[in-house]
Parts: C-alpha cells; sequence; structure tokens
C-alpha cells in the first residue's frame, strides 16, 4: 500500500470525488492557480477548469452561504476556510442556516455540503492561526463534524463528508497535514461518519481523543507499556455525531477514562463525553474521568515557551496516564 | 442601465394580464387584512404586512417562468407566494400553526420554509442570510447551463448587511442569472432610511459592484414588471444580474408586535396611502375601460368569499402531530 500524508489523502479524496460525480466542486480563497494556501488543491484548476476550481473573494460568510445556495439547488459543493481562525463569519449562514434547512423545510430541501477548515496550534501560529473550533459546531443539531487523524482517515471520511446529504464540518488539524504519514489503500473506500477507531487496544486505562492528539497520545501509550501500564486510545474521528457504543465499550473494558482534546477544555468535547459516561458507564468506573484539555485562555498565544504552555504533548499525557493509573 | 445593450426592450402588457394582476392584488390584502385581523384576535401570533408592497411583488413574479424559476423570499412577501401558487387556506394555516402548512409543516414563522416544486425558499429570520444562498442557486444554474433565474427578495434594512455586499459583489463578478429585487419601504423596523444610508438609493450601489442598478416606483405594477422582464432576459442572456430598487410604502407596523406610531407620524403614512398600488391599479383600469364598478365589486367580493372559506378551513384544521418532531434533524 502506498504511504502518504494526510494532506495528500485530503487532495486524493476531492481529485476522486470530482472526477466521480459533476456536481462536486471547490470554492474557496486561493484555491486556484495558487492551489490552496496548504496546496490541498495543487491541481485542481488544470484539471477541472475554474467553472469547478472558484477562487472567491475574502468573504468567508458568503463563500459559505453561497456553497450553502448551491448544496440546496443540487450542487455538493467543498468549500474551504483558509484556517478556521477565520470560520466565524460563517456561524450565521452554517450555524444559523445550514443546520437548520432539513428541519425547517420539514424535509424538502436538504444542504449536502462540506465546509472544510485546517485548525490546531503547535505550528506558531499564535491566536489567529492556531484555534480549534469543533465544539462551537458540535452543538447544533443538523451538523456533522468530522476531525480525521490519519491519512487513511482523512480520505475515507472526506469521501463520505462529501457524499452526505447533511452539512459536514471537516476540520484538518494542519500540524498532521505534512507530519503525519500512513498507509492508504489504492481502491476505492469511505469510512461512515460517527464511527469512532480504536487505535491501539489496551487492557488498564482508556484515553479518547481525536484529531492530531491521537498521535501524542499513542506516544504516551507506549511509553506506559514500558512501565506496564496497558493503554487503550479510542480515536472519536467524528465528534457529532459522538459514537456512544464505542465510548461506553472502552469504559466497560478498562474502567478509567483520559479524555485528551487540545481546544479548550471547559465546555468541549471532553465535557461531553464526560457527561455521556457518567449517564450511561458510570458503574464501571473505577476512578473518576479525566479531561486534559486547553487551558483558560481564549487562543493559543505565539512565543515558544508561551505556545508550549497551551499546548498539549505527551510529556503531559503521560503524567495524566501515571496518575490516573495509581488511582 | 449601462450594461443592458443587449437585452430584449420592453415587453408590453396585456390588458387580461393587468386584470389578473389587480384580481391578485385584491385578493392579496383582503387575505392579508384577514390575517390581521386574525392576530388581534389572538389566533395569529405574529403577521409582517404585505400591504403596500403588493405591486412590487406581484409585478415582478409577473415576469418569471412560474415554477422554473426561483424566488428567495422574506417575510412581507406575501403576494408573491398567494401569485407562485400557495392557496389562501394553506397561508392562512402558517399564520395559526396548523397541521396542512405547506412550506414548514408549521414549525417554522409564517410564510418560512420551502415549497420546491413553486421554486420559493424562505429560509431563514434572520436579515440578509439568504441573499448569498439565492446567489448561490445562481450558481448551480450557471454550472448545470440552466436558463433558470434566481430572484432575491430583500428589503432596505437588509441592504446594509455584510451578506447582501458580499452577495452583490460574487454575483456580479461571475455574471450569474440573478435579479436583486429590494423593497424598500423606508424603514428597517423603525430606523428610517436617513439613518441607514447615507446615498440617496439602495440601486446607486450596483455601480460600485459593476451590474445595472434600477430605481423605479415600486407601486406602479407596469413599471415594476416591464423592468422585471429586461433583468430576466439579461439573466438569461448570461449578462449577470441587476439590482432593483422598488419605491414601496408601509402602511402597517414592521410586524404586529411593534407600535409605529411611536416613532412614524400618522401623517406620514397617510400621505403615502395615496399610492396605494391597488387603488393606483384599479383607477389605471377604470381608464382603460378594462374594469367597471359592477366587475369590481364582483372581484371584491369573490376574493371576500375566497378568503373566508380559507380562513374557516385553516381554523378548523387541527395543530399538527408531534410525532414527527424529531424528524428531518439529519438524512433518514
Amino acid at each position: 500500500m502506498p504511504v502518504i500524508t494526510v494532506l495528500e489523502a485530503i487532495r486524493d479524496a476531492m481529485r476522486e470525488e470530482m472526477r466521480k460525480d459533476e456536481r462536486v466542486f471547490v470554492m474557496g480563497e486561493d484555491i486556484g492557480a495558487r492551489g490552496g494556501v496548504f496546496l490541498a488543491t495543487d491541481g485542481f484548476l488544470s484539471e477541472f477548469g475554474e467553472e469547478r476550481v472558484i477562487d472567491t473573494p475574502l468573504a468567508e460568510s458568503s463563500i459559505a452561504g453561497i456553497a450553502l445556495g448551491s448544496a440546496m439547488s443540487g450542487l455538493r459543493p467543498i468549500a474551504e476556510i483558509e484556517f478556521a481562525d477565520f470560520i466565524w463569519p460563517t456561524i450565521n449562514q452554517i450555524v444559523g442556516e445550514a443546520s437548520k434547512v432539513r428541519y425547517g423545510t420539514e424535509g424538502k430541501l436538504q444542504a449536502p455540503m462540506v465546509l472544510r477548515a485546517p485548525q490546531g496550534g503547535g505550528v506558531r501560529g499564535a491566536l489567529y492561526h492556531s484555534q480549534s473550533v469543533e465544539a462551537l459546531f458540535a452543538h447544533t443539531p443538523g451538523l456533522k463534524v468530522v476531525t480525521p487523524s490519519t491519512p487513511y482517515d482523512a480520505k475515507g471520511l472526506l469521501k463520505a463528508s462529501i457524499r452526505d446529504d447533511d452539512p459536514v464540518i471537516f476540520l484538518e488539524h494542519k500540524r498532521t497535514y505534512r507530519l503525519v504519514k500512513g498507509e492508504v489503500p489504492e481502491e476505492e473506500y469511505t469510512i461512515p461518519i460517527g464511527k469512532a477507531d480504536i487505535k491501539k487496544s489496551g487492557d488498564d486505562l482508556s484515553i479518547i481523543t481525536y484529531g492530531l492528539m491521537v498521535h501524542h497520545c499513542l506516544e504516551a501509550a507506549q511509553l506506559a507499556a514500558s512501565k506496564n501500564i496497558s493503554v487503550e486510545v479510542l480515536d472519536l474521528r467524528t465528534v457529532r455525531p459522538l459514537d456512544v457504543e464505542s465510548i461506553i465499550g472502552t469504559v466497560e473494558k478498562t474502567g478509567k477514562v483520559l479524555i485528551v482534546y487540545e481546544d479548550n477544555q471547559a465546555l468541549g468535547i471532553g465535557s461531553e463525553v464526560s457527561a455521556l459516561i457518567s449517564e450511561h458507564a458510570f458503574e464501571y468506573l473505577d476512578a473518576p474521568v479525566v479531561r486534559l484539555g486547553g487551558p483558560e485562555v481564549p487562543a493559543m498565544p505565539f512565543s515558544p515557551p508561551l505556545e508550549n504552555m497551551f499546548m498539549i504533548d505527551t510529556e503531559k499525557i503521560s503524567t495524566a496516564i501515571n496518575k490516573l493509573a495509581e488511582y | 442601465m449601462a450594461n443592458s445593450t443587449k437585452a430584449q426592450s420592453n415587453r408590453e402588457i396585456q390588458n387580461d394580464q393587468l386584470l389578473d394582476m389587480y384580481k391578485e392584488m385584491v385578493l392579496c390584502r383582503t387575505l392579508d387584512e384577514r390575517i390581521w385581523m386574525l392576530n388581534r384576535q389572538g389566533k395569529a401570533a405574529i403577521v409582517a404586512s404585505s400591504q403596500g408592497h403588493e405591486a412590487g411583488q406581484i409585478g415582478s413574479v409577473a415576469a418569471l417562468r412560474k415554477g422554473y424559476d426561483q424566488c428567495y423570499i422574506y417575510y412581507r412577501d406575501l403576494a408573491v407566494l398567494l401569485t407562485l401558487g400557495l392557496t389562501p387556506a394553506e397561508i392562512i394555516k402558517g399564520f395559526v400553526a396548523k397541521e396542512g402548512e405547506p412550506l414548514s409543516g408549521a414549525r417554522q414563522f409564517p410564510t418560512h420554509g420551502a415549497h420546491p416544486e413553486y421554486g420559493v425558499i424562505n429560509l431563514s429570520n434572520v436579515i440578509a442570510t439568504h441573499i448569498p444562498q439565492a446567489v448561490g442557486a445562481a450558481l448551480t444554474a450557471k454550472m448545470k447551463k440552466e436558463d433558470r433565474v434566481i430572484v432575491a427578495y430583500f428589503g432596505d434594512g437588509a441592504s446594509s448587511a455584510g451578506d447582501c455586499h458580499e452577495a452583490m459583489n460574487f454575483a456580479a463578478i461571475h455574471k450569474l442569472p440573478i435579479i436583486f429585487f429590494c423593497e424598500n419601504n423606508g424603514y428597517a423596523i423603525s430606523v428610517p432610511l436617513s439613518k441607514q444610508m447615507a446615498v440617496d438609493s439602495v440601486a446607486s450601489r450596483a455601480e460600485g459592484y459593476g451590474m445595472p442598478g434600477i430605481e423605479i416606483d415600486g407601486c406602479d405594477i407596469v413599471t415594476v414588471y416591464e423592468t422585471t422582464v429586461e433583468a430576466v432576459s439579461r439573466a438569461r442572456a448570461g449578462l449577470g444580474p441587476t439590482l432593483i430598487e422598488a419605491n414601496v410604502e408601509r402602511y402597517l407596523p414592521h410586524t404586529s408586535d411593534d407600535d409605529d406610531s411611536i416613532y412614524r407620524p400618522a401623517e406620514e403614512i397617510e400621505e403615502a396611502k395615496k399610492r396605494d398600488p391597488l387603488q393606483l391599479l384599479s383607477k389605471q383600469l377604470f381608464e382603460l375601460n378594462i374594469l367597471d364598478e359592477k366587475e369590481d365589486q364582483a372581484i371584491r367580493e369573490n376574493a371576500k368569499t375566497i378568503v373566508n372559506m380559507a380562513t374557516e378551513e385553516a381554523e378548523n384544521a387541527p395543530y399538527p402531530e408531534t410525532t414527527d418532531f424529531h424528524k428531518h434533524v439529519y438524512s433518514e
């Protein structure tokens, strides 16, 4: 199997779907001649032409709104927001509008659109190129929110998102783009939205996580193994809908849970996961659920020691594992 | 119109067409008055009246291919819904939130939701959000190489929103088949035009986007029709968008929950009633000998009968079952 990066997997997924389905097109800032600031659409303009590879003005609300209108009228847009930090003007069109298209028309209209955005920190991106935005979208029924961690998952989930009949917010951690490589089969496949994946099996303690943090958690699990702590790593892959069955399954198996996420901890995805565990799997717990999430500052600072204060790394996760294992 | 040399010349309006428009207008006014009454009786929770806007709405829809072209409307577009094909009973069901309301199953405020068969969408209460969505529909028409035209209806208030600017800019860049139809009644709820913009007209902004902008008397249905016909032919010919600003009047408060006596002099409303589109059209029809007293009376009586029957049907309809409450959140 060929080994490719997350970025290549995303590019392949879009290219394959555009070749297969005429209704699929891409729109966003700098995605044409430039091929996207991260080159996610490199080569698309020459292959598909300007009708299906639309360089938009720098106006995110209308990128989302126009994509939504085209989706309601029969196309399958993939709209790119250049950095997730610039996604806030789309809240009106996505949280306010797209999420309610099906419900507010009693199923007469639907919005099969994908809004892609690179997010996350650890790249010296400072306050406005490091944000994680999943929780604000995941709060809203009607939307789906996907947060892949590996090339295999990114490709299969993006293809599923493009084919999905509901609006999908597809959040790619930009640090994984070139850093994370993995095997991706050449043959056609998709991964269902809403299914978590056990990235490493273990017996003593479960880590529930997603996105870039999956890789730090796997490293920490490896280190824990040398201390005879067997850690299971559950990658949520999709944060709306959450795979409640898999979450309960891993709690039943190990009895101890650490939830790791880069986004601000309070009122985040981990808060919901923790609540679900206490509602549905309380009797299986051998220790209180522990969250390791972003600190109570509004965004990630620029200078390396300040950025490191915000970011969760393997060391911080290892400390949390050891403490929980001793409980 | 600077860029419209290739567009067709104005199409003459036929007498029988003008009479049909009058009948639609009488029906709409009668229906609107009834709905307002239902609100005052405590039966309709919220109403935004179309009274004073009818000529703009009916005249523009008459220039479209019904059921093929698409209208992205806003809350004051009762006459657009009626002219496109919704029945008075279906519309009243929306106001009294009863089962059988066809746009949203009475999930939304009255007149909101969608009717794909009639090509009408009114998704949201949030001002101007539908304008980029309408541009997206126009993008679809262009990409699918269909000669469909999209009309985005909005008020003067919505013209201040960022979404309106972004949408117009994109539509002009890509020469999309869309008409931006601004129903300017001079008030964004309570805020008069002078506090909404420093320029004289919304249409004057069109030049900044590179499309024609035309300011017209929106109470004169013939002018509205002819202007829209020209904009439609431009759009179908691939020449791009047009901004039409139809100056209309608002005879009632913003909604049934508003009290316009706080911010609007009564004399101003009296003055505005001198250009009531309904009276202007009836006067025109009398002058052209298309209509006489007797027939006018018959048209008005007929409208009242239709609205009476519709009211009875809507009031007697049950409320929607709650069994489907969770349906249509995601595709099933």
